[in-house]
């Protein structure tokens, strides 16, 4: 544990981690475990957007103790910001959000499958982690996280050059999905004029208003 | 080399304070810059408030508070301490545990945004030469951004966990309006984060420093500064877009149910981020607390403070002026002005600007770029805003009805309302 715990702290300071390091380390693990726990086992939607915002926070507390700000904001701004008020907002539109009763399992493999698969995982990292130091590879591929240069320039920089190609191929993909979304929700249905009645026009209205920015939202945040 | 104590990486690399490792006199000083901005952030929104009275009344032609203390000044307080000692209700649909949660989520984020403001220059205490300001972190201005971001889950839960229709139609109303505007205000940020280049609230008032024309209301075109403080006004719900708490249309809004200390929270929320966000205007476009020094022995450190904070004082007053002077918007005319005007406008300013930053004539070309697309796409809405109108549609679930209804006299009834939208 010890080994998971330095190569965390020293991936970027390459120093021995100090008291406050475990200590900031510790208390974002343990919201980030909190949270995801929260979200697997609440009984309401709502509550379970609410765990995973903690998760999302806690891992941006991970990213400030390594020294890079600037992804701690970007976590809280895209996920936190805009991905899981999305979430909210489709719980909220859909009306599922009251508690539901988490005993009834559509797949019964599910769970021992996925407490086996976690306890698989944890165990084959902190192994690699502790025998070959596989967790402290490689942390930083753009150049070294501590230079005269700041964080954002060497992101920047790297996104625009040398990840140029997925950058953008990402961004298509995005565009694409709004405009696929915007397209399946706006197609006009194919009855006749005198067949609309006054409530379906009304409907449409305080149902637009509403929607239409969670919908674009998707899309402009990331 | 120093281990690094969390506490830089969060509060600042940039401050001369952090530079020589940290002891217990470092850690004293942060602690009483903490609670100074504490201080003066709850007096400040008293004062607020109280001022947003008497002006608005003096608009008015009433009198305002008058009362408690000299020209009514101790009315906040006193309102304060009534609302303290009220009943505080829970109501029965309620969802308890978020309910209580939700005006923390509001508030929280409304103090911690104001820490990265710089509030004046330079001071040096005990042989210790430190930033008149909470914190630097490198992350700077997104700080604020993730800050509202936070806070928009205080109104949205709010409304959803009031377990009754009003306070949820406002919470969705309000979080839909404050994502919205967050867009354009993040876009009019990364204009002055890219002539700036740098992130830090620091670094962006030391770019505008000494020169008039230096400020970056100025050296961006008005533009962004206008497109910012639209934003801002969206962003903290105030009027002309204080859709949210409608009162002939909503109830209260999103905080109908609340009472008591709740309903104070939200309440000191609201002026709380009104006071950030004309600092972060000052800040942002206005050089900061920026301004010329007269030569005082001693007294160097006082004239950055009373600039910024006179600086910061117009602004509250444009707020409390256009509540006075403008009706409130219709929820589709504000959706319209965020996304259809303000959002590709910013764009289109954030590209202008992205080339004058690489050179003049990128800067040109990319001007003349931008009118030529603006120029085809709002020529591409006209024509097809005109075949919309020779066609008839027929209206269906989230689709947005233009025309007006087709010449039947099966529909007379509708046509108030489709003109209303047209």
């Amino acid at each position: 544990m010890t080994g998971l715990l330095g190569g965390l702290a020293t991936a970027s300071t390459a120093v021995h981690p100090t008291a406050a390091d475990v200590g900031v380390f510790a208390v974002a693990a343990a919201l980030v475990l909190a949270g995801a726990i929260g979200v697997v086992s609440s009984r309401n939607p709502v509550h379970a957007a609410l765990m995973l915002i903690m998760t999302l926070f806690g891992v941006a507390v991970l990213f400030v103790a390594q020294h890079d700000s600037f992804l701690a904001a970007v976590q809280v701004i895209v996920y936190a910001g805009a991905i899981v008020v999305l979430f909210l907002f489709v719980i909220m539109f859909l009306g599922v959000d009251r508690r539901e009763n988490i005993a009834l399992e559509p797949l019964r493999v599910q769970r021992p499958l996925a407490i086996g698969l976690v306890l698989l995982a944890t165990t084959g990292l902190l192994l690699l982690g502790q025998i070959s130091g596989w967790t402290t590879g490689a942390p930083h591929v753009a150049g070294r996280a501590v230079s005269n240069q700041s964080n954002v320039a060497l992101l920047g920089r790297s996104v625009y050059t040398t990840y140029l190609f997925p950058f953008e191929a990402t961004a298509a993909l995005l565009v694409i999905a709004v405009v696929g979304a915007v397209v399946l929700a706006r197609r006009p249905s194919e009855t006749s004029p005198s067949e609309t009645s006054q409530s379906e026009t009304s409907q449409s209205e305080t149902s637009q208003s509403e929607t239409s920015p969670s919908e674009t939202e998707e899309g402009a945040r990331p | 080399m120093n281990p690094i104590f969390p506490l830089q990486a969060i509060l600042g690399t940039g401050d001369p304070l952090f530079a020589n490792g940290i002891n217990w006199i470092v850690v004293l000083i942060v602690i009483i810059k903490v609670l100074v901005v504490f201080g003066a952030l709850m007096v400040s929104v008293m004062l607020m408030i109280w001022f947003e009275r008497k002006v608005i009344s003096d608009m008015q032609s009433r009198i305002g508070p008058n009362r408690a203390g000299p020209f009514g000044i101790a009315q906040t307080l006193a309102d304060g301490i009534k609302l303290f000692f009220k009943e505080d209700l829970l109501p029965e649909k309620a969802d308890r545990n978020v309910f209580k949660l939700a005006p923390y989520l509001t508030i929280i984020p409304a103090f911690l945004s104001f820490a990265i403001v710089p509030i004046g220059g330079e001071v040096t205490i005990a042989g210790r030469h430190f930033e008149l300001q909470l914190a630097d972190p490198p992350m700077g201005i997104l700080f604020l951004l993730a800050m509202s971001s936070i806070g928009v889950y205080g109104v949205m839960l709010a409304g959803w966990s009031s377990g009754s229709k009003y306070p949820l139609l406002g919470s969705v109303r309000a979080s839909a309006q404050m994502i919205s505007y967050e867009a354009a205000l993040g876009m009019t940020v990364v204009t002055v984060v890219l002539i700036t280049g740098g992130l830090s609230t620091r670094s962006i008032v030391d770019a505008q420093a000494l020169h008039l024309w230096q400020w970056n209301v100025i050296r961006l075109g008005v533009v962004p500064f206008l497109i910012f403080f639209i934003a801002v006004v969206a962003e903290t719900n105030r009027p002309p877009f204080d859709l949210v708490e409608a009162d002939s249309e909503l109830v209260g809004g999103f905080v109908t149910e609340y009472s008591s200390i709740r309903f104070a929270l939200f309440f000191l929320a609201e002026f709380m981020n009104t006071i950030t966000m004309s600092a972060i205007t000052v800040t942002l476009f206005f050089g900061g607390p920026d301004g010329p020094v007269p030569h005082i022995p001693h007294l160097y450190w006082l004239w950055p403070i009373l600039w910024f904070m006179a600086k910061t004082i117009v602004f509250l007053f444009v707020f409390v002026w256009l509540r006075a002077a403008l009706p409130r918007l219709r929820y589709d005319q504000l959706m319209d002005l965020g996304w259809q005007r303000l959002i590709p406008l910013s764009l289109g300013w954030l590209l202008i600007v992205a080339g004058f930053v690489v050179d003049g004539w990128w800067g040109l070309g990319l001007a003349g770029a931008v009118v030529v697309a603006a120029a085809i796409v709002i020529r591409a809405f006209t024509v097809g805003a005109v075949r919309e109108a020779q066609r008839p549609i027929v209206p269906g679930i989230g689709m947005r009805v233009w025309t007006r209804p087709p010449e039947s006299p099966a529909a007379p009834e509708t046509a108030p309302i489709e003109g209303d939208r047209a």
